[in-house]
């Protein structure tokens, strides 16, 4: 707790000096700015990977790469995206923001927060050296299921699972500090009900983590035995039984997808109200809707599994236990709705991101109701409908709301603002071409075309092609992004500490650039009542 | 530390559970291994047949027939030849019954392999009761030799009445030793 007891003699003292600040900090600022270029090297280090599935796909036949090649470039994929770079981005969102929204001088475990970051480097590079060892990254699937990640693995697995366990590690360490800085570092004149909606989703995103992450752990962990030390977790011959990983896994991996989007459910809640011009519509069922997306996501795991001959009771369960979320979620979705009703709506960037959010996320929402269906189910799974679904879900949910976000406090991150035109070009040009990538997909997975293989038959050949165009142009995005946050960085003009109208919220009544260590002095009742979002 | 004044302190209860709380759901992973075979013996999902130690008098309608379909299966690698005596033979539930598949291992080599049994629809798992079975224990199969394998198996008469046809799988897999 250095930063919170260090500075009794100068509340402002400014970070070191040179490339030691950054591997020594224990600020929460920079370590979130840590967790954000993390987060962006790896985004574009699988996209890059997308980029090879997408050219692979361009045509029928097999075109640039070895069938084992592509199956490590759409496992990585998976894995650098939902690992690297989603959950890191949101962890870099929350160090950033929560200490700012709740008043308090820094995280709750500064050193620990150091560390969670600088464990994901090396698991990130323990990952990735997979690609030079004998037998090549893992080729399973994100899901690796056994036995294939289990008997038929190269060795490079054991390495995978390694990297499991350490990003597991880091992202339990995360959430711990979250809680804590949340429960106990609040501003003490702050109730639980004045807190920020992207503060309440990080806290139960939190509980979610340190209550599925673990069971991953000991996932991999049975895989490791299994492989290494003669166990029979999932070998049937041994007694164990394979449909037993799925069932871990997904409990694991249910909760996770909800990682993923609660905290852009939270960004999403500041930015519409701020550009409507009104406050958030229906702030305590946005909270308890939160909650109970998080209770259903541990209860609903089997719908993964309709096809591995789970008895009809079981799958008329999960079923309707699935169906169930769509009731919070929708409940989310009209919120946000009747928040923009009779505002006065302004299209600044963050808005655009976030009305496509809303939309886009939806249709990713509706699918996945269909997917739901147990009947139906049994003919999309492992199509490129779920391919579809789960994109629509991750890219234009999760990380057009990361997107968002940057957009959003990048002028408090930076005390700069960014190209508006630049970034209403970018805006457009995403926002088209990922509907070129991936609508189609709905398409080709109803009309039966199988998720990771690298060859398919004619009939899919033109979809797969308007799809593959939007993916390059999509994928191009990026760089213009990454310009725009250059630019912005390098030549912004100053902004102003409230750049933004209609926003809320206590890190807003901060410096134009917050500065190193902000609320040594917690904010008042009146201030943080003024500054709800609930009121 | 006067800024700090009126901010709640973290109490140490406070840092037991947040830290319990994951190391707990660590061995919760491992509690799913035994949870979900109680629960597929309770319920027969996932086609477990179960086992029984002596030949118990069952009453038998001697009227009710079921049709016992036998299948065979090897996975990829294993080079013995594996298959069912008969196809399918009608039984009465309550009656113990044998059963008898062929093996033949057409290398030089010594195999050893372990056979899994499955039996379908999942409803029926939980009567199908075998007294002996050759995949209680892992075999041995020398080279080029043929081999019958029996099994000794009873269906309970709390079968489901409307199930007349139950069918037994095996697969095969190579153990190493």
């Amino acid at each position: 707790m250095t930063t919170v007891t260090d500075h009794t003699d100068d509340g402002h003292h400014g970070p070191e000096k040179g490339l030691m600040r950054w591997i020594k900090t224990t600020n929460h600022k920079d370590i979130g700015s840590l967790y954000l270029w993390f987060a962006f090297v790896m985004l574009l280090i699988g996209g890059a990977m997308a980029m090879v599935i997408r050219m692979e796909l361009f045509q029928p036949g097999m075109q640039l790469s070895e069938p084992q090649f592509f199956n490590q470039m759409t496992t990585m994929h998976g894995l650098i995206m939902v690992f690297g770079a989603v959950m890191p981005a949101f962890v870099g969102l929350g160090n950033w923001l929560i200490p700012m929204m709740i008043g308090a001088p820094d995280m709750a475990l500064p050193r620990m927060n150091n560390w969670s970051f600088w464990i994901l480097p090396f698991a990130g590079g323990i990952l990735l050296s997979t690609f030079f060892m004998e037998g090549g990254a893992p080729a399973f699937g994100w899901t690796f299921y056994a036995p294939l990640s289990t008997t038929f693995a190269p060795d490079s697995t054991d390495f995978f699972i390694f990297a499991v366990h350490l990003l597991g590690f880091s992202s339990i360490m995360g959430a711990i500090n979250i809680i804590a800085t949340v429960l106990n570092m609040r501003a003490p004149e702050m109730k639980l009900m004045d807190m920020p909606l992207f503060v309440w989703t990080w806290l139960i995103t939190s509980f979610l983590l340190i209550g599925a992450m673990p069971v991953l752990a000991g996932a991999v962990t049975m895989m490791l035995t299994d492989r290494n030390f003669g166990t029979a977790f999932f070998d049937a011959t041994g007694g164990g039984d394979p449909v037993l990983f799925q069932h871990i896994f997904w409990f694991f991996g249910h909760p996770e997808v909800y990682i993923m989007i609660l905290p852009a459910f939270g960004v999403v809640s500041h930015i519409i109200p701020t550009f409507a011009r009104k406050p958030l519509f229906g702030y305590s069922s946005m909270v308890y809707a939160s909650a109970s997306i998080a209770f259903l996501s541990y209860i609903v795991w089997g719908h993964h599994m309709f096809s591995t001959g789970m008895p009809v009771a079981g799958e008329l369960y999960f079923m309707y236990a699935t169906m169930l979320i769509a009731v919070p979620t929708g409940v989310k979705v009209f919120n946000w709705v009747s928040t923009m009703w009779r505002g006065s709506m302004t299209f600044e960037t963050p808005m655009l991101w976030a009305i496509s959010f809303v939309f886009l996320f939806t249709i990713g929402g509706f699918s996945g109701l269909m997917l739901g269906i147990v009947p139906a189910d049994i003919q999309y799974q492992d199509t490129y409908f779920v391919v579809a679904h789960f994109h629509y879900v991750l890219v234009t949910g999760a990380l057009w709301a990361i997107i968002a976000a940057t957009f959003y406090w990048l002028p408090k991150w930076t005390g700069k603002m960014y190209n508006e035109t630049l970034a209403k070009v970018h805006f457009w040009w995403a926002v088209i071409s990922v509907n070129v990538l991936f609508f189609p997909q709905h398409f080709l997975g109803l009309a039966g075309m199988p998720r990771r293989i690298p060859d398919y038959s004619l009939q899919f050949a033109d979809f797969n092609m308007i799809s593959s165009i939007g993916g390059f142009a999509f994928g191009a995005s990026f760089i213009l992004f990454t310009y725009i946050l250059i630019d912005c960085i390098r030549n912004g003009k100053p902004a102003d500490a409230r750049p933004w109208e209609g926003a809320k919220g206590l890190e807003w009544t901060l410096e134009p650039k917050a500065q190193y260590h902000s609320f040594n002095i917690p904010p008042t009742k009146v201030l943080i009542e003024q500054e709800s979002q609930n009121s | 530390m006067a800024e700090m004044e009126g901010r709640q302190k973290i109490t140490k209860k406070f840092w037991i559970k947040l830290v319990l709380a994951p190391i707990l759901m660590f061995f919760f992973a491992y509690a799913m291994v035994p949870i979900y075979d109680v629960f597929c013996e309770i319920t027969g999902f996932n086609g477990r047949t179960g086992r029984v130690d002596s030949e118990q008098v069952h009453v038998v309608d001697e009227m009710r027939e079921v049709e016992v379909s036998f299948f065979a299966m090897t996975m990829g690698g294993f080079p013995v030849q594996f298959g069912p005596k008969v196809n399918s033979m009608k039984v009465v539930p309550g009656k113990f019954y044998t059963a008898s598949y062929i093996a033949k291992n057409n290398t030089d080599e010594i195999v050893i392999g372990q056979a899994v049994p499955s039996v379908a629809p999942t409803e029926a798992a939980l009567y199908f009761k075998k007294l002996e079975c050759f995949c209680f224990n892992k075999q041995v199969f020398k080279p080029h030799e043929q081999v019958e394998m029996t099994l000794r198996f009873v269906i309970e008469p709390e079968l489901d009445e409307r199930i007349k046809d139950v069918s037994l799988s095996y697969n095969f897999f190579k153990l190493k030793s």
